[in-house]
């Protein structure tokens, strides 16, 4: 449902709301989307306001969500969502933003670990079809350089079996691979 | 043969400036059994009607087509100067060149073409036409109010000092409805009960006002003017013919422990109770399900054993009673959405997190804690109150998309009386919108942030939960870059929806009107009918049509109550003959209905019944479907469905219909 991008110009916004189904004009700025978010403290641009720098599409408004540190702190928890009065899936418009920022190289500096982790940890689901632990903490800690982050995490993860060294893969891995490579073809080519 | 005449009307320069009005009335003039055509630069003036009347009679004209406005606008003008110049207004009709022509095209031929053909289509109706007389209905004047809140109470003393009779209908034990439960109210601060209460006696005591407590209304039946209703008696299991309203009965009952619905269960009640201390009638009645001598099999017994008057009768049963009445007003009023609705505000389980109405109760001086405003849990006076506006409302989510539009004034109220009485203590309300378009509304808003100092925090609260004691509100500053806001608070109140009614459906169903899918009551028009509904002589009064406040539910009362006057105000109603018929043919067919009526099914009314024909001999020849003209509407649905052309609609038979297409295509 998004009518009002129909007999427009094409503009971030509408790209936005054509690739993933959500119109930001459903969004009436009541907050508590914000007021629920565990991750609110950290954020440089609250939930809420993205959706209002998506709405007033004022100069440089493309620029300035794309760079922020938020949409890369967003956990996809949809607690905003499960409690929106107007159902905006704020999640999903996250995820985009955050392909898009990394495609049109804008990511956050400080947005660099997590973008290890992000990389990391996609990279392992494509080549396992599902995560693998170790392989996941190895590839993370290569990527960040963080090698001594949560070390002391290892030895409960193991005595629960978590820490497998081979990893364990799904029985049909070329499924695994036309996934992503649809979804990468359709993202222009870069994951 | 028939004489028609064509009136063709420039309406100053509304027509005449795109229709060539002169060239329509020339070529009207040639049409078949058109004896007399002219133009004119205002038909509806008075020069203008003396023209259609001198011509009607001049020309022995046998019926007349008006080009010029909507019907809507002018038939009943034109209908006049027909019967003043000696033909049934009947045979008059409109062709529409105003609305349907010249208002929405350019000056063009083709734009006078469509004047042509129009009026071309309406002579040939108006050929067809039958003389037709309007249709007299008598009328019973005693109103029934179903309801007995302020709107109820409103429009019922409005039509009893009209000097009318009317039927109350409460389904409680006591008048006075939700705004007799209120502490004080915007923007005035006036006690609720001090001005209520006053009226609640006036009806009681008024000669023309028959009132029912602990009744509902059972079944509806008839039309306007002419209902009859049966009302369901519940037994009160004290005779009110006896009882004194002496109160030993419900002193003395040992059944202490039942939530007292007048104090939003924050109280407890008797099993024999009236519901508080000026209710009307102040007379108990026994709440079956939770007393003792009803489920326990006749023990206990002792309201009876006290009472002084001998006035308790645990044999009384449900009765029922039928009145008649000519109109029928509904004040059934609302209800709130309760804290259990709200999982993000913990599904009620939190004691102190409580809905508009509980707060009322404990800010009122005849409430639960005689207006000291004490928290549910442990009575402690709450130093933090956070106050959430829109709680359920404009919450698309929760299916409530619209806006329940007392909150914003009776949370700045709450807020206010709050700090009246607690000059340490803090308020804050979290609103999205302030709606405080009344008189005086938005100075009151404004004082219990000014002078109040009431903390205002633009923004929706996401979450509530208790932590050591407290309630933790998580809300967001939407005016400070959406600052997330946690305010540690002993007493939270949920301003909740304004919803329809519970029963709402049940009763509209009863009485044949519409309601909106939230179940409020439909109105006819939103805007030029808006107490009337779709059903002749039903009007809506107060808060079961949509969320209101005192001045708006006594202000639309009193408008119900003028529309029931002004139907009481002659002995006959007149109404349009534009209804469906059932033809009537020669015996032995005596009509050519069979009787499958299906048009029964679809009439949106209820305006067909049987017909049951019968020899000299009382023997039943054959039942046929009958239009009762005190309901039907005339939308011709019932004629859409005949299968054999058996009912047809008076003004706008098939015939006419057809002649009308046929003169179209054949131009």
């Amino acid at each position: 449902m998004h009518e009002s991008t129909h007999h427009h110009a094409e503009t971030f916004k509408s790209k936005v709301e054509e690739a993933i189904g959500v119109t930001v004009s459903h969004c009436y700025q009541c907050g508590k989307c914000t007021a629920g978010c565990p991750l609110n403290e950290e954020m440089d641009i609250m939930p809420n306001q993205l959706l209002r720098i998506l709405q007033a599409e004022m100069p440089g408004y493309e620029e300035k969500i794309l760079s922020s540190l938020s949409i890369w702190l967003c956990l996809a928890c949809d607690t905003c969502y499960s409690r929106c009065p107007q159902e905006v899936l704020l999640s999903k418009v996250m995820d985009y933003l955050r392909q898009e920022s990394l495609r049109q190289n804008k990511v956050n500096p400080k947005a660099k670990d997590i973008l290890s982790f992000h990389k990391a940890f996609l990279n392992s689901v494509k080549m396992n079809g599902k995560l693998h632990e170790v392989g996941l903490t190895i590839d993370y800690k290569l990527r960040s350089l963080n090698l001594m982050q949560d070390v002391m995490l290892a030895p409960s993860m193991a005595a629960k079996g978590k820490l497998a060294i081979f990893p364990h893969q799904v029985q049909n891995t070329k499924e695994i691979a036309k996934i992503f490579k649809k979804i990468t073809d359709s993202e222009g080519g870069k994951q | 043969m028939a004489r028609i005449g064509v009136f063709i009307c420039h309406c100053g320069e509304n027509i005449s400036a795109t229709v060539d009005v002169a060239k329509v009335a020339e070529k009207a003039g040639k049409l078949s059994g058109v004896a007399f055509s002219v133009d004119y630069k205002y038909m509806c003036s008075d020069p203008g009607q003396t023209l259609i009347i001198e011509a009607i009679k001049e020309h022995k004209l046998t019926g007349i087509v008006v080009a010029a406005c909507s019907p809507r606008m002018h038939e009943g003008t034109f209908r006049k100067a027909a019967e003043k110049a000696g033909i049934n207004p009947y045979f008059c009709e409109m062709a529409n060149i105003r609305e349907h022509v010249s208002w929405v095209h350019p000056k063009s031929d083709a734009t006078t073409q469509k004047a042509l053909d129009i009026v071309r289509t309406m002579v040939a109706k108006v050929k067809k036409n039958a003389a037709l007389f309007p249709i007299k209905v008598p009328v019973t004047k005693t109103a029934l109010v179903i309801g007995g809140g302020i709107a109820g109470i409103q429009a019922a003393l409005d039509i009893a000092n009209a000097g009318h009779q009317v039927i109350m209908v409460e389904k409680k034990p006591s008048i006075g409805g939700h705004m007799s439960q209120l502490s004080e109210t915007f923007p005035t601060l006036d006690c609720s009960q001090c001005i209520m209460t006053p009226r609640m006696v006036e009806v009681a005591q008024h000669p023309n006002i028959t009132l029912h407590t602990y009744a509902e209304v059972e079944s509806v039946s008839g039309f306007v003017g002419n209902f009859d209703v049966k009302i369901k008696m519940k037994a009160k299991s004290v005779d009110y013919k006896k009882c004194t309203g002496c109160g030993a009965c419900w002193q003395k009952c040992p059944s202490k422990k039942i939530p007292d619905e007048f104090n939003e269960g924050m109280g407890f009640r008797t099993a024999i109770y009236s519901p508080f201390p000026q209710a009307v009638p102040n007379k108990p009645v026994i709440d079956r399900p939770n007393c003792t001598y009803f489920t326990k099999g006749g023990k206990c017994g002792l309201c009876k054993k006290v009472c002084p008057a001998d006035a308790i009768n645990y044999d009384a049963v449900d009765e029922f009673i039928d009145v008649k009445v000519g109109a029928i007003i509904t004040a059934t009023g609302f209800d709130l959405k309760h804290a259990d609705f709200f999982p993000e505000y913990g599904y009620g389980k939190f004691k102190d997190v409580i809905d508009g109405m509980q707060f009322e109760r404990l800010a009122s001086a005849s409430g639960p804690t005689a207006g000291e405003i004490r928290r549910p849990s442990d009575g402690k006076v709450p130093e933090k109150i956070v106050f959430v506006a829109c709680a359920g409302s404009r919450d698309k989510a929760k299916g409530i998309e619209y806006c329940s539009k007392i909150c914003c004034m009776y949370t700045a109220k709450h807020a206010m009386l709050y700090k009246h009485k607690n000059h340490e203590g803090k308020a804050y309300v979290f609103y999205m919108d302030i709606r405080a378009a009344g008189k005086d509304y938005d100075e009151f808003v404004r004082r219990a942030i000014e002078e109040d100092e009431v903390q205002y925090i633009r923004g929706r609260v996401s979450r509530i939960y208790e932590k050591n004691g407290k309630l933790i509100v998580k809300g967001v500053d939407t005016l400070m870059n959406g600052e997330p806001v946690d305010i540690e608070a002993d007493m939270v109140v949920l301003a909740t929806a304004v919803v329809a009614n519970i029963e709402a459906e049940s009763l509209a169903q009863k009485l044949h009107i519409s309601y909106n899918k939230h179940k409020f009551f439909a109105e006819a028009h939103p805007k030029l009918k808006p107490v009337e509904t779709n059903t002749a002589g039903i009007m809506l009064a107060g808060a079961c049509q949509s969320a209101k406040d005192i001045p708006e539910s006594v202000s639309q009362a009193s408008a119900s109550a003028s529309k029931a006057i002004g139907l009481f105000s002659s002995n006959e109603l007149t109404r349009e003959p534009i209804v469906a018929v059932v033809n009537r043919q020669a015996p032995p067919n005596f009509t050519s209905c069979t009787g499958c009526l299906l048009c029964q099914e679809v009439c949106p009314y209820h305006a067909i019944e049987t017909e049951d024909i019968k020899d000299r001999g009382g023997n039943l020849i054959k039942r046929a479907a009958r239009v009762n003209a005190g309901l039907c509407q005339g939308c011709g649905t019932c004629v859409a469905m005949c299968r054999n052309k058996s009912i047809d609609l008076q003004g706008f038979s098939n015939d006419q219909m057809l002649s009308e297409v046929m003169a179209l295509l054949n131009a």
